[in-house]
């Protein structure tokens, strides 16, 4: 069964690592992507999939998601069609040691579901003092090292860490925050803060530790990936560093592209994150570092139970579940970002042409989010899928986020029309933690593969996939 | 956005925050505070207002003031008190602030006053009640972390109408710690709502909040710059662990830049009123020969807010 020649037929297939957005059939054999649209030679399919009006996409690679209950969380994985994903080092233990990676992996291959690629700790029990063993612990597994959201003591430190892991090539991922600028912050520092009588965390808090990260990152050599920006202003520097040929690469959550400080309200916990939300410019700015190319896109998964949410903001635990919520939320940024761009056309037009609000507004429901939008503007769909599947996957620098012929068959295919309510119900994940609980989404996985095997498919009745 | 504190008809059902609330229920409270008064002054202070009602004092932070207060403008309206000092008991033993709630609700519970060191710790609690679908039962909030004291900021609305009469033309000066300060923006919330000509906000920027403008108010970062030609001067209490060096060199200092000095309040208009929401630090903030002169209305705050109190209870309690 796992090893299963499978055809799947009718599909639009996107491809953005190969540059392919065509209907085309996919043939897969041996876990593998054996042709795209012509047959191999001799190829008898052990089952045809009819994926008519579906969209079939890499399985999308996420650079951060925590997995509290593995089972649970790579079952939620392989619903919202990520089928690799790298676990942060802030487990419990957390991953210091080899024989705690080999745990992990023995237990993510056990479940047969999405591929599980382990980021060690940069320092011993994430102390931020001592180095972790980090030859021994990529040797068990891990891809990178992080401090996850912990300090480092030091400048030193972190230069220490940094030099130690640039002399055998290893990759370190930093989330930028400065821990003094930050200490007992909770929101951003502006409007909303201010309003609550909420601790601020400024925005220097990342800039400094970005601008810190990145002279210590020319100077050793290593290979820094920032994770999790939440500024403008550090868009500003990180595009700065790569103009002057700094090879640093960054993401950001997919909360941060949609929301804003705003949607803390009347303190609705759902919506504390670490880095915090910031003002809606600032959400602009990381909105522009995606569609220019800048960054990847992350779910920065974190199931939090009831418990840890229901507290006063402050002493609530930051995060969110979102494994299964990346794909139609970053189907719904496309979309946001190609209407907006439409309607910048489209007023021009109407400015030319006939001025007039009454038709401005009739014509920009016109345009308004249907999906068609997605073929052009800023952030065609092929380009809004490789910030959640080839770009993450060269970050992590793992085989994965393509459909080229001979890669694994790791595949995604959803309804891009389906829309469904974001329930607790609706989530396979642990963690029902979410500021989208009860809205409304627009795109739903059908069916994901993993090495060829269908390790994920909806429910029989309510989809196109036969 | 939905506004927690208010039922469908826009009444007031819970007192969480003076922002969001409509300039009409303001006026409805302070108008109805004004009727109260005159129960104070009388041989037998009491109105059967909340015969039979519990109102539940939930303290999770010490106040023996406002307690005592809220205390006394519930039994004034006839209502059977308990007073709970959650810092040392359930919380102690790992309880939530929910698990409290409930355990409070058990025992028929129709009214809470919370106070809680958290900011929108009440909300919460709000929160909590409206899914459990219990709107016969109403939070008051008595002061939550940083965020808000809304019947602080409503007493302090009452004695500026009692002074000065109307809010159109006044300039209003609330002056220290501002960042930590639940008092201030209350006041900034209502005197906003109620249509004050200017809020300056007069401090150090070490004890001023980030976009502290976007709530209404002209910084100012100079003392005599703040208080020249206003007609009230809102004093902030330092507290003592503010003066550790990290935020302000030191009390002398502050004093010297920042405290309300005879010198000082001269730059005021002549009629000025001087307020303070105690206990106020005396040569700290504020000169003695000021906080015991004749343009400070300190003292009748007090007796306003016992009024204010009853009249936000009673309110609660008919809606």
């Amino acid at each position: 069964m796992s090893k299963q020649h499978l055809h799947i037929r009718n599909a639009r297939l996107i491809d953005p690592h190969n540059g392919v957005d065509d209907l085309l059939d996919l043939f897969i054999a041996e876990g593998r992507i054996a042709a795209i649209g012509e047959p191999p030679a001799g190829f008898s399919p052990a089952r045809s999939i009819n994926a008519l009006g579906l969209i079939a996409c890499p399985g999308l690679v996420d650079l951060s998601a925590r997995l509290g209950g593995i089972e649970a969380e790579l079952g939620a994985a392989v619903a919202g069609g990520v089928t690799s994903l790298a676990c942060p080092p802030d487990t419990k233990p957390p991953l210091d040691e080899p024989g705690l990676v080999e745990r992990l992996v023995r237990r993510s291959e056990a479940t047969g579901l999405a591929r599980v690629y382990p980021i060690g700790a940069l320092t011993e029990d994430l102390a931020g003092l001592r180095l972790a063993e980090m030859n021994g612990l990529t040797r068990a597994g891990c891809i990178a090292f992080s401090q996850a959201k912990q300090a480092i003591v030091d400048t030193q430190s972190l230069l220490r860490a940094m030099q130690y892991a640039a002399t055998f090539g290893y990759a370190v991922h930093l989330r930028p925050q400065d821990d003094s600028l930050a200490r007992e912050g909770v929101a951003h520092d502006g409007e909303v803060a201010a309003r609550l009588g909420l601790t601020g965390i400024p925005v220097s808090a990342e800039t400094v530790a970005i601008a810190t990260a990145l002279q210590l990152a020319a100077e050793t050599g290593v290979r820094l990936h920032l994770a999790r920006l939440s500024s403008a202003a550090g868009v500003d520097l990180i595009r700065a560093a790569r103009r002057s040929g700094v090879p640093v690469s960054c993401d950001v959550s997919i909360h941060h592209l949609h929301l804003s400080e705003q949607d803390i309200g009347y303190f609705d916990s759902n919506s504390r994150f670490d880095p915090p939300l910031r003002s809606a410019r600032d959400r602009e700015a990381l909105r522009a570092a995606i569609t220019e190319g800048l960054a990847a896109i992350c779910s920065d998964h974190t199931p939090v139970d009831a418990d840890g949410k229901q507290l006063p903001f402050a002493e609530a635990l930051p995060g969110a579940t979102a494994l299964e919520l990346l794909l139609p939320l970053t189907l719904q940024l496309a979309a946001e970002e190609n209407t907006h761009a439409a309607r910048n056309d489209l007023r021009w037009e109407l400015q030319a042409n006939a001025p007039g609000t009454a038709g401005l507004d009739r014509d920009w429901n016109l345009v308004g989010g249907g999906p068609n939008a997605w073929h052009e503007g800023r952030l065609p769909l092929a380009m809004a899928l490789a910030r959640v599947t080839c770009d993450p996957a060269a970050i992590l620098g793992i085989e994965a986020g393509s459909l080229s012929v001979g890669s694994a068959a790791d595949i995604c295919l959803f309804d891009p029309d389906e829309v469904w309510r974001a329930t607790p119900d609706a989530l396979r994940s642990q963690g029902k933690n979410t500021p989208f609980v009860g809205c409304e989404v627009r795109g739903r996985v059908r069916m994901t593969l993993v090495g060829g095997r269908v390790v994920f498919e909806a429910r029989a009745g309510s989809g196109r996939a036969t | 956005m939905h506004n927690p504190q208010l039922n469908a008809n826009g009444e007031l059902t819970h007192l969480l925050s003076i922002e969001g609330l409509p300039r009409e229920v303001i006026n409805h409270i302070l108008d109805t505070a004004s009727s109260f008064l005159k129960v104070s002054h009388r041989d037998v202070k009491k109105v059967p207002l909340l015969r039979g009602k519990s109102v539940f004092n939930v303290f999770f932070e010490n106040s023996t003031r406002t307690r005592t207060t809220f205390e006394i403008a519930a039994k004034r309206l006839s209502a059977d008190v308990i007073n709970l000092d959650v810092t040392r008991s359930s919380t102690a033993k790992g309880e939530t602030l929910l698990d409290t709630v409930d355990n409070l609700v058990a025992m028929h519970a129709d009214m809470f006053v919370v106070r809680h060191a958290a900011s929108g710790a009440p909300h919460l609690i709000a929160d909590h009640l409206r899914r459990l679908r219990r709107n016969d039962v109403h939070v008051v909030n008595a002061g939550d972390g940083r965020h808000a004291h809304p019947t602080q900021g409503l007493l302090d609305m009452y004695t500026i109408r009692h002074y000065k009469k109307d809010f159109a033309n006044l300039v209003v000066a609330i002056v220290g710690d501002i960042l930590h300060s639940r008092v201030a923006r209350s006041d900034i919330h209502a005197l906003t709502t109620l249509g004050a000509a200017e809020v300056r906000a007069v401090g150090p920027q070490t004890l001023l909040p980030t976009a502290i403008e976007t709530m209404g108010v002209r910084v100012c970062h100079d003392m005599s710059e703040g208080l020249r030609d206003c007609d009230v001067v809102i004093m902030l209490r330092l507290q003592n662990e503010r003066m550790n060096g990290a935020l302000l060199p030191s009390a002398r200092e502050y004093f010297r830049c920042y405290g309300l000095s005879p010198a000082m309040l001269a730059l005021a208009r002549p009629d000025a009123i001087v307020m303070h929401p105690g206990p106020m630090n005396r040569g700290v903030e504020i000169d003695s020969d000021v906080a015991d002169g004749p343009q400070a209305v300190i003292l009748p705050q007090v007796t306003f807010g016992i009024a204010v109190r009853m009249a936000v209870m009673g309110i609660l309690a008919g809606n």
